[in-house]
């Protein structure tokens, strides 16, 4: 079995084209991963099957319509049973099915084992982001597809990972075994990277699980892979894989500077400082439903701008973007993003498309108010 | 297709008709046949009712193809160049409620009512008001759905697969019309399988067997009692939805204690078999044609029935292979992959049966034995990535990817549209009293078998590539694929104004048709006179059952 495996993926590499890990364009990749090479045999064993017996079948097909026309004066037999022909054509490919289904199950089995992870990362699906956080390191940012808008509607020329481009990627160390574990704030999405072969949905109220232990270092790239709604279709995955050493010092780089923001809470904010920094936020984080000039799509994302509810009452915006509101688009966003930010952000809302009311909301309160 | 308006004295003279239990009615005395609409929207005659099903489903093809075309232009090149991925979402989900529900469904439906009691020797359907009904909730049901387009916050957006939460807690408002118009959809084909399988066990020619009946018949009786056993499924699921929605259920909601997951379950519990209800009828369909073609007797006549049912069976254990990547535990995924694979086997034995009919048969090529030869060939292509998809570790790489599309549209459309097509051009001359066109019927085949394989093949490589289905716009790498898949799509659809005009072509003349109108061809329809007249078998039929 293992030697046809063998001959098989010989054949496969052939087809494929290519010993280059991914990118060749039409087949899938044999990716990056013991387990994702194993997909790929076994995505090849089971093809190169479909060949053969489709070339035997077909063969017989095309032969029985050129040499039995009647064009050709043939004459019809009058044969309509052959028990021994129907029982060896149906014991043949469950045999078949059977060699196929025992490399299956070995390869699902090696799938699901999660245990033994050295780096566990937590993947939220978001309309229409991803959001990672390293699990007891303190440090989550979300990421967000930067290819811009007039890429989308051609008034600008289309770069090389045109809508496969985001705006921080998640970082991983090669080598190690990462157990990722996925769950979604709104809908279901599905996290995919053709190169690791991991693709789990998210499933809001739920925590999936999945792992991977990268060979090479480099830079992966994959798509949300379940239908989350409008923007379903630009939320790309992007996978920076690291060297172990180079990646402990990004970790530690980022934890360092995500102590530095905590800091920022207690300290008093400028007007300034807040507008800037939300503007931001709202680009990465809001713009996708309100729209970056606060004019929503109504009724599923109601506009920002001039809206009377939101200037009049500076406690119910708060509560509205930490909270969120049940029931519709809108959600919690207490622990996607840190005082800071969401201080930034409803201070820029309050501020922005004439809105004007004047009100600098500062971290500190916030901080009180998620206590 | 309408059928030609029978002669006058044939309905004077089906004054008294006779029914399965041999009583005698004599309402056409007493109420004489309405003229023009009313004569449509009353009549209880199957070959009526049969026409007007598959009039309708021919509407619902060009309106599900138009908006199929629509996302092909949309996706003829990357960027958003024509409509927004809102409307997008709109087109896809309702391109695949409209073929499926309002196109194949109805098609088959329609070919039933027509061939079933000819084939069995009966002289109508079992419940002929109910018939009426069926077809009449089915307007009502899909101008509903259609009205959705036109509603504020736009039509159905979450796929044909309605995914909650997508399509509850983050739905249009529209959302509720869809539910009422599928329960619609789902009464009508409860219905209309209920009539199916009280005419097939209760109406059959004296001396007619089970095992004597065409395979047509027998792929319908099974069909018929998946629907029985899956429609209220539906209706359950779309019902826990309209909860959810408009009464405060959590049924989907994980915040409330709900799973969304539950939804997936209950959905493929029924879209499975769903969409064996859409194959099985086909399968029937080219077991009559290829022996009329090739001249001898089908192979395999009874592997033929057990495989169905074994088909059928199966149906209801793979349902999670749409799953795998929900997060199943491993014993599930393992159970539902074996289970998979195992169809494999009664559908090869199918095709294999079909060859062997073929072999050292005596073939001609008309028109609908080349659309059942395609259908042979290109149905087993999709049954080969329907193989592969099976293989669940190989299934987490193509899941929810144009592989999964090229794999369905493969089974659905040179599968049952082909198979729909095939039966059209055989039965035509039965319907009308004409052949169709065979010049213009070999244009239509080979320009959709173009179409066909230029829209959908490059989609296994886009797919495999890593291009995930429903995506209004795409990196460039998969742009090569998605313009000959667009090409394809349009060529495909246009040919398809040669078929309309084939039919309307034939029903207004051509080459008259005898009773036999192919000389290969055995069962019962074929006694009667091309075109049927509006009442056949007043009498049962004198059966000889050929010795399976």
């Amino acid at each position: 079995m293992r030697k046809m495996l063998a001959l098989m993926t010989g054949g496969g590499t052939l087809f494929g084209g290519a010993s280059l890990a991914h990118a060749n364009g039409w087949n899938m990749p044999v990716g990056v991963t013991d387990l994702s090479a194993e997909i790929y045999t076994l995505h090849m064993t089971i093809f190169w099957i479909c060949v053969v017996i489709g070339i035997v079948v077909f063969g017989v097909m095309f032969y029985s319509l050129f040499k039995f026309r009647r064009s050709k004066g043939a004459k019809s037999a009058h044969f309509h049973e052959n028990t021994t022909v129907e029982v060896i054509w149906t014991a043949v490919p469950l045999l078949i099915l059977v060699g196929m289904a025992v490399p299956a199950t070995a390869t699902l089995q090696k799938m699901y084992d999660a245990s033994d992870a050295e780096l566990d990362v937590m993947i939220t699906g978001q309309q229409w982001r991803w959001r990672y956080e390293y699990l007891g390191e303190d440090v989550a940012f979300n990421s967000n597809m930067s290819t811009p808008r007039a890429q989308i509607t051609g008034e600008e020329e289309r770069g090389e990972h045109y809508l496969l481009e985001v705006d921080e990627p998640l970082v991983l160390p090669i080598n190690r075994k990462v157990r990722f574990l996925l769950t979604a704030d709104d809908v279901i999405h599905s996290w995919w990277v053709p190169d690791f072969a991991v693709k789990q949905d998210t499933i809001p109220g739920f925590i999936n699980e999945n792992w991977v232990r990268i060979n090479e270092p480099g830079i992966y790239r994959g798509q949300c892979a379940e239908l989350c709604g409008m923007d379903h279709g630009f939320m790309p995955i992007v996978v920076h894989a690291m060297e172990e050493d180079e990646f402990d010092q990004w970790l530690v780089e980022r934890k360092e500077a995500a102590e530095a923001e905590a800091m920022g809470v207690d300290r008093e904010w400028e007007m300034d400082e807040l507008m800037e920094r939300g503007e931001q936020v709202y680009g990465s984080i809001c713009a996708s439903c309100h729209q970056a000039d606060g004019g929503g799509s109504p009724p599923a994302f109601p506009g920002l701008a001039g809206n009377q509810e939101l200037i009049d009452d500076v406690d119910w915006h708060i509560d509205v973007v930490l909270n969120g509101v049940s029931g519709t688009a809108m959600p919690a966003f207490r622990s996607n993003l840190n005082p800071v930010e969401l201080a930034a952000v409803v201070t820029y809302s309050r501020n922005a498309w004439g809105n004007d009311t004047g009100d600098a909301v500062q971290p500190a309160e916030i901080v009180e108010l998620l206590e | 297709m309408a059928p030609k308006l029978p002669p006058h004295h044939s309905l004077q003279h089906s004054s008294t008709t006779a029914t399965a239990g041999g009583q005698v009615h004599d309402d056409h005395d007493h109420h004489p046949q309405p003229r023009g609409i009313m004569r449509w929207l009353l009549t209880t005659n199957h070959k009526e009712i049969g026409s007007l099903y598959l009039i309708f489903s021919l509407i619902m093809f060009f309106i599900g193809g138009i908006f199929a075309l629509v996302v092909r232009a949309e996706l003829f090149q990357p960027g958003l160049n024509l409509i927004n991925p809102e409307f997008f979402n709109q087109m896809t989900t309702m391109h695949g409620l409209i073929m499926v529900f309002a196109a194949v469904m109805p098609a088959f439906t329609g070919l039933a009512n027509w061939m079933i009691p000819l084939q069995i020797g009966a002289p109508d359907m079992a419940l002929p008001r109910l018939n009426n009904f069926s077809f009449w909730l089915l307007p009502v049901a899909f101008t509903l759905l259609l009205s959705t387009l036109l509603m504020p916050g736009g039509g159905p957006n979450f796929g044909w697969t309605f995914y909650a939460p997508l399509s509850t807690t983050y739905a249009p408002p529209s959302t509720t019309f869809f539910i009422l118009s599928l329960h619609i959809a789902g009464v009508s084909s409860i219905l209309g399988a209920i009539n199916i399988v009280a005419t097939i066990l209760n109406m059959r020619a004296p001396g007619m067997r089970m095992m004597d009946m065409p395979l047509f018949v027998w792929t319908w009786l099974i069909t018929a009692f998946l629907l029985i056993a899956v429609m209220p499924v539906l209706a359950g699921v779309i019902t826990m939805m309209l909860m959810d929605i408009n009464f405060g259920t959590s049924f989907f909601d994980a915040a409330g204690g709900g799973d969304p997951v539950l939804f997936q379950h209950l959905f493929w519990f029924f879209g499975h078999p769903e969409v064996y209800i859409m194959i099985l009828p086909a399968f029937g369909i080219v077991s009559a044609i290829i022996p009329t073609f090739a001249r001898k007797r089908l192979f395999g006549y009874a592997s033929m029935v057990y495989a169905t049912a074994s088909i059928a069976v199966l149906s209801f254990l793979v349902w999670a292979h749409h799953m795998f990547v929900v997060g199943l535990p491993l014993a599930a995924t393992l159970f539902f992959m074996y289970t998979t694979m195992l169809i494999a086997v009664p559908t090869g034995v199918k095709v294999f049966n079909w060859i062997t009919t073929l072999f050292r048969g005596s073939i001609t090529f008309e028109v609908p034995m080349l659309f059942a030869l395609a259908f042979v060939v290109l149905f087993t292509i999709g049954g080969f990535s329907g193989l592969m998809l099976a293989i669940a570790p190989a299934d987490f790489q193509y899941h929810d990817t144009y592989f999964v599309v090229a794999h369905f549209h493969y089974v659905l459309v040179p599968g049952a549209v082909f198979s729909i097509m095939a039966a059209v051009y055989y039965w035509l001359p039965k319907w009308t009293g004409h052949y169709p066109s065979e010049i213009l019927g070999k244009w239509h085949f080979w320009l959709s078998v173009i179409g066909v394989n230029l829209t959908f093949f490059p989609m296994h490589f886009s797919g495999l590539a890593g291009m995930p289905r429903r995506i209004p716009d795409y990196a460039l790498q998969f742009a090569d694929f998605n313009l000959v898949s667009s090409l394809g799509a349009f060529l495909f659809g246009f040919s398809q104004l040669i078929f309309v005009w084939v039919i309307i072509k034939c029903v207004r003349g051509g080459v008259k048709a005898p009773a036999k109108a192919w000389d290969g061809a055995e069962d019962l329809e074929w006694s009667v006179p091309s075109p049927a007249p509006l009442h056949t078998f007043e009498t049962p039929p004198d059966f000889k059952p050929v010795q399976h």
